[in-house]
């Protein structure tokens, strides 16, 4: 490839290599450590929210490690005498005092403990939209529902951990959502009183809750979010990872870098991104200031007290919920049961259920590695975005509160709004999600027989007035081309087709770079070498083009 | 593409080869084939593959210098900041940390990610899944061993040691279960029916110039008078027990406590509930009402009063109590009205303050299974 002389494979003359040659004469690494360097993984923007989950939680570990050398889990009481002068004198318990040392005292600790608030609020909405990907695509579909399992599994025990977390501090915001937790307990019918003393080892608040949040949030939710994460991770070597159809894609290959160099530099720099951006946020938005909530005070709540955003959806459908109570023979099930204990309930089973729901009804017992694009899905597709549609409307009641203060809009209004929407907006999303699939999909295949929109318009003879349409294949007599959609994207404008990119090879930031005469000579022979070697058959554009035969053997 | 043969070469074929072609046998031996495989730059020495070179370089040097800066940063800028009227950290020192921190990890990420799409050689490549299920040879051997292995334990025929065996594991599963919730486990009682408004025999003698009857007072222990409130007012009020025995806390301080006595406008008449019409103060067209503060929908303070609608809010889900109806929920998800507290007031020594004569006639906060509906107490004497 290069000019210099080629080295040849020959035994390790270098420090590293002897030392390689000795490691493997111990353990044996030589096929599997080739097997994982050769493996090749597809790429594709939509792959990357898996990572940025995976990267915030490697964020939520490291910082979360650095946070429990200053955090004191214990609900003793103190008399805060920190530097934070509006609290001067103020009775507190000590781990509420600790998260104000962590944010006053700690060099940097304000940092870190907003980061890894931020983390903890990335790793949740990558894990979301991961999930969306995955789900909008069909890549759960055989042999991969272990893994959407898994996957409904971390995000679950996302949430829990999140919760735990942000109810550490103590403060006022955290204690209220505690009691909210308390009553949630309560409402269990049979065992709720049962339930909560369990919990909180007495009457809300008790003196016990906080150490037990503790040991789940640093030890028992992420020591099972780890494993379920390694677990993920091996399912997803092992199956070979999903990619979308196009140019030389099937179900039998994978196509895409091989791990080692080029896709290990891209993962790893990757993390650096996340944490960078994580870092920023942390630095630069504030989060969570517990210092202006106080310590928590049965007594006290503040108004537009919203907890953190994945818990907002079961604010909402506790806010939406009617005031509907069962009292049967003395014995009574609150209203609370409903939209915090079933509806959750009913929401991950049907999402766990999914899969096998769908291989029941399509009768699809096939095994599926390449994807499907959303829209050659209609009724998945449209029930996804019913499922999402529903979840918004109770994640924007969650916040019911501030958008009838920012709007000056009744807050009975928009209790009443977010009721009705709950009913009317979800079907109504599938029905326009629907038509909007069928849309997409006779599009494409008018693209593919009568060729793209140029925006040339032609006058004929007649007087008629023409487009010209730019066919993506031979033509019949009529015009028409029969490339049939093969479920990979269609170009739909011509640049796609590399129509106009004069700009391509220019480079310089304040002026073009020129090269020296010689080696511009040599650039365009070895251009003109490619373009002839090129074949005249049309390519796929968009995606990384391989010719289907060279890839035949 | 070269046609590599799938043929395992020996070590002496291999030392013949150069890096480039032993690393392709490989790689199609690992069933990888290298479709596309070409040098960013084929021709040396081009501004191109020196400005490609330079980006990378000069993104790793960025993150190497906003990493000096953050440490200076950290050690140098003054976290805090005793000025007058900014008792809080110096306003910039998080910012700081999060920019230069934040450039270090970005640069560092960018510089990684230039060098795989600039530098490193362009390739696609192709590896085949081998996934098919395995092959039916393979499944009937390892099904034989299983199966043999099964049946070598006796268990499929001796249905003793199977049922023994299952009884046994059941145990082991459950003891660990019934170790740590019979640890954690606690009966309710009813602690949760009563707070320390109750009168019992201990606040007999804790107050015997009300006759036991606990007194109404402020977070700070002040006892309340009826001169206290402007008429339309309220005030956050709790049982004045200091000692301890509910939940471990005291009367200001336990999560059941928090009241709200209201003072009506003049003129405000209150549609009681039945058998609670005297429960307000003065008996007859009460001017003062007493409720709990926690909302009985989940139990978060019920703290916003809305004078012109005499209407009380709980922001945490918006649950609406209509004060003249006694606090009976209008709006919002509540299905309680807000339990009322029996009042009275004594004189001692010339000054009159706020009893509870009882207990609240239910207990208080949210609902749950067996929570038993209001009974007239020993309110009315």
């Amino acid at each position: 490839m290069t000019t210099t002389t080629p080295s040849r494979a020959s035994q390790p003359t270098t420090a590293i290599g002897t030392a390689g040659k000795g490691l493997d004469e111990r353990l044996k690494l030589s096929v599997p450590l080739r097997k994982q360097l050769n493996k090749v993984f597809p790429d594709h923007w939509s792959f990357m929210m898996g990572e940025i989950a995976l990267w915030s939680f490697v964020v939520l570990l490291l910082s979360g490690t650095y946070l429990t050398f200053f955090f004191d889990p214990s609900m003793a009481e103190t008399t805060y005498h920190g530097t934070y002068k509006l609290l001067e004198g103020v009775k507190m318990s000590k781990a509420y005092e600790s998260s104000l040392n962590i944010s006053f005292d700690v060099r940097g600790g304000l940092i870190v403990r907003q980061i890894h608030h931020w983390a903890a609020l990335v790793f949740l909405a990558a894990m979301l939209i991961h999930m969306c990907r995955v789900f909008f695509t069909g890549a759960y579909r055989k042999p991969r529902e272990f893994n959407w399992l898994i996957g409904l599994g971390l995000i679950t025990l996302g949430i829990v951990e999140g919760f735990a977390g942000y109810s550490l501090p103590d403060d006022l915001l955290s204690g209220t959502g505690l009691r909210i937790a308390d009553a949630i307990m309560k409402s269990i019918p049979v065992i709720g009183t049962w339930v909560s003393f369990l919990a909180f080892g007495g009457p809300f608040p008790g003196e016990v809750i906080l150490g037990r949040l503790y040991i789940l949030h640093v030890l028992l939710i992420p020591g099972i979010i780890l494993a379920l994460i390694s677990a993920h991770m091996v399912l997803v070597v092992r199956q070979k990872h999903t990619q979308f159809p196009g140019a030389g894609r099937t179900e039998q290959t994978v196509t895409g870098e091989r791990f080692y160099p080029t896709y290990m530099a891209k993962a790893g720099g990757f993390f650096f991104m996340t944490f960078g951006v994580i870092a920023l946020l942390g630095g630069l938005a504030q989060i969570n200031p517990i210092w202006l909530f106080g310590p928590y005070n049965p007594a006290q709540v503040s108004a537009g007290s919203q907890p953190d955003w994945y818990m907002m959806f079961l604010d909402g459908s506790t806010r939406l919920f009617p005031s509907w109570e069962i009292r049967l023979w003395g014995y009574n099930i609150p209203a609370v049961f409903w939209p915090t204990v079933v509806l959750p309930g009913i929401l991950f089973t049907l999402a766990g259920a999914y899969p096998f729901i769908e291989r029941k009804l399509t009768k699809d017992t096939a095994s599926h590695n390449l994807l499907q694009r959303p829209r050659d899905a209609p009724v998945r597709t449209s029930l996804g975005v019913m499922a999402l549609t529903f979840y918004l409307v109770l994640f924007a009641s969650g916040g019911n509160d501030l958008i009838a203060k920012a709007f000056d809009i009744s807050l009975n209004a928009m209790t009443w709004a977010g009721r009705i929407a709950i009913l009317i907006l979800p079907p109504l999303a599938y029905a326009f999600t629907y038509r909007i699939c069928l849309g997409l999909q006779k599009h494409d295949r008018e693209v593919l027989s009568h060729g793209l929109e140029t925006g040339i318009i032609q006058v004929l003879p007649n007087g008629q007035f023409i487009e010209v349409h730019q066919p993506l294949g031979p033509v019949d007599d009529h015009g028409h081309s029969t490339l049939q959609y093969a479920g990979g994207a269609v170009p739909k404008r011509m640049n796609q087709l590399g129509a106009a990119s004069p700009l391509k090879r220019i480079g310089g930031f304040f002026y073009p770079v020129k090269e020296k005469p010689e080696i511009q000579a040599q650039l365009d022979a070895a251009e003109a070498a490619r373009e002839a070697a090129k074949h005249p058959a049309v390519e796929a554009p968009a995606e990384e083009s391989i010719a289907p035969e060279t890839i035949s053997d | 593409m070269s046609e590599q043969s799938t043929e395992r070469p020996s070590a002496e074929q291999l030392r013949g080869l150069t890096t480039e072609e032993a690393m392709r046998t490989a790689a199609e031996l690992d069933g990888v084939h290298l479709v596309i495989r070409e040098d960013r730059f084929p021709i040396p020495g081009t501004k191109a593959e020196k400005r490609a070179e330079r980006a990378v370089a000069l993104s790793f040097a960025l993150a190497g210098l906003a990493g000096i800066a953050f440490i200076v940063c950290f050690i140098v800028v003054p976290q805090k900041w005793h000025l007058p009227g900014t008792p809080q950290n110096f306003r910039f020192y998080t910012p700081l940390l999060g920019i230069t921190a934040g450039i270090m990890l970005l640069a560092f990420g960018t510089a990684i990610i230039l060098w795989a799409k600039l530098v490193m050689p362009h390739e696609v490549a192709v590896q085949d899944r081998h996934d098919e299920p395995p092959a039916e040879e393979e499944q009937l051997m390892t099904g034989a061993t299983l199966v043999s292995g099964a049946a070598d334990t006796g268990l499929p025929r001796r249905s003793l040691i199977l049922r023994s065996i299952m009884f046994a594991g059941g145990a082991l599963a459950t003891v660990p279960l019934v170790a740590l919730l019979g640890a954690m486990i606690k009966n309710p009682k009813d602690e949760l029916h009563h707070t320390y408004f109750r009168r019992t025999k201990k606040t007999e003698e804790l107050f015997p110039e009300t006759q036991g009857r606990v007194p109404l007072v402020y977070d700070d222990w002040r006892r309340v008078s009826p001169g206290d409130i402007q008429p339309g007012g309220l005030a956050t009020v709790f049982p004045g027990v200091r000692e301890e025995y509910l939940d471990g806390k005291d009367g200001v301080h336990s999560a059941s406590s928090p009241t709200l006595l209201i003072r009506l406008r003049p003129g405000q008449k209150v549609k009681s509930r039945k058998g609670q019409a005297d429960y307000g103060w003065p008996k007859e067209n009460p001017e003062y009402l007493a409720f709990s503060k926690i909302c009985t929908h989940a139990g978060c303070p019920a703290s916003l009063y809305e004078q012109q609608t005499t209407r009380l809010l709980c922001p945490c889900h918006q649950s609406q109590f209509e004060v003249l109806e006694d606090a009976k929920p209008v709006f919002g998800p509540a299905t309680r009205a807000l339990p009322k507290l029996p009042l009275d007031v004594v004189e001692v020594d010339g000054v009159q303050y706020f009893v509870a004569r009882d207990d609240f006639p239910e207990p208080i906060g949210p609902n749950y299974w067996d929570r038993k509906p209001a009974k007239k107490k020993g309110g009315a004497e």
